[in-house]
């Protein structure tokens, strides 16, 4: 199989979640672009761990890393969402412009 | 084709077609279960590299926990459903950035790996992945759970009502 293929799936999910974090108004819409964002990443690690057969799957360790910091960034972003949900109103995030002047 | 270029093919439409509209999906929850599939495509693609752990960690993670989680974040938010309110003004803008990010990398990717295969030997076992997460990355593993654990308490005192 050609590694290219699988960096340019990889590629297309980043673009996508690109496109999402910057159009998207709702809060949690953005945090599901994130992770479609770092779902990119991991199959970049992966393809290129299974590409170079190292003994140690290094490759697909530090793929469970960044499985493991995008569970603790979503539990603590909807935790922040939801403050803000409590606080305004509203998860618009252009509507929350408290830091902007 | 070979068998593994057809069954990479399916995963590439399913998980572009189905990331294309969690991004563009009009109805908040539609948009999270087509982030199902996308998720789900890339853990058969784990599957298909011979990553066998972690294909099965991402569908117990992902499908499992972090979408129930962006479920329950829908919920609670009582996020608008239908309508144009859930895009902003700057659309445009924002696919053409993505569209030059695609255009960037894919040319990186083409110019630097065009040739080369991944040699499709056989899975890489549960038993070697945790040999080597606790013989050689025991430290980032501890590290890690330190991170959960903060990231845990952080969401109890952010999210409780005072």
């Amino acid at each position: 199989m050609n590694l290219a293929w699988v960096l340019t799936l990889g590629a297309l999910l980043f673009s996508i979640g690109i496109y999402g974090v910057l159009a998207r108004r709702n809060a949690v819409l953005v945090l599901m672009s994130i992770e479609l964002m770092l779902n990119a990443v991991n199959i970049n690690l992966v393809a290129f761990g299974s590409f170079f057969q190292d003994q140690l799957a290094v490759g697909q360790i530090f793929a469970l890393f960044v499985i493991a910091v995008a569970a603790a960034e979503v539990g603590i972003g909807l935790a922040i969402v939801l403050m803000i949900y409590r606080n305004r109103e509203t998860v618009n995030l252009d509507e929350v412009d408290l830091l902007k002047w | 084709m070979s068998g593994h270029e057809v069954i990479f093919a399916i995963i590439v439409a399913i998980a572009g077609v189905a990331g294309a509209l969690v991004v563009s999906s009009r109805n908040v929850v539609h948009a999270a279960l087509y982030l199902v599939a996308t998720l789900g495509a890339v853990a058969a693609l784990f599957l298909l590299l011979g990553a066998e752990f972690l294909g099965w960690t991402q569908v117990l993670i992902y499908v499992g926990a972090i979408v129930v989680l962006l479920l329950f974040g829908i919920m609670l938010t009582k996020a608008p459903i239908g309508s144009a309110t859930l895009d902003n003004q700057s659309r445009g803008i924002a696919l053409l950035v993505a569209a030059g990010t695609f255009g960037v990398l894919t040319w990186l990717i083409w110019d630097a790996f065009g040739g080369d295969t991944i040699p499709l030997k056989q899975a890489v076992g549960t038993e070697e992945i945790g040999r080597s997460m606790f013989d050689r990355f025991v430290l980032p593993f501890e590290a890690i759970s330190v991170l959960l654990l903060a990231a845990l308490v952080g969401a109890i005192v952010l999210a409780r009502k005072n």
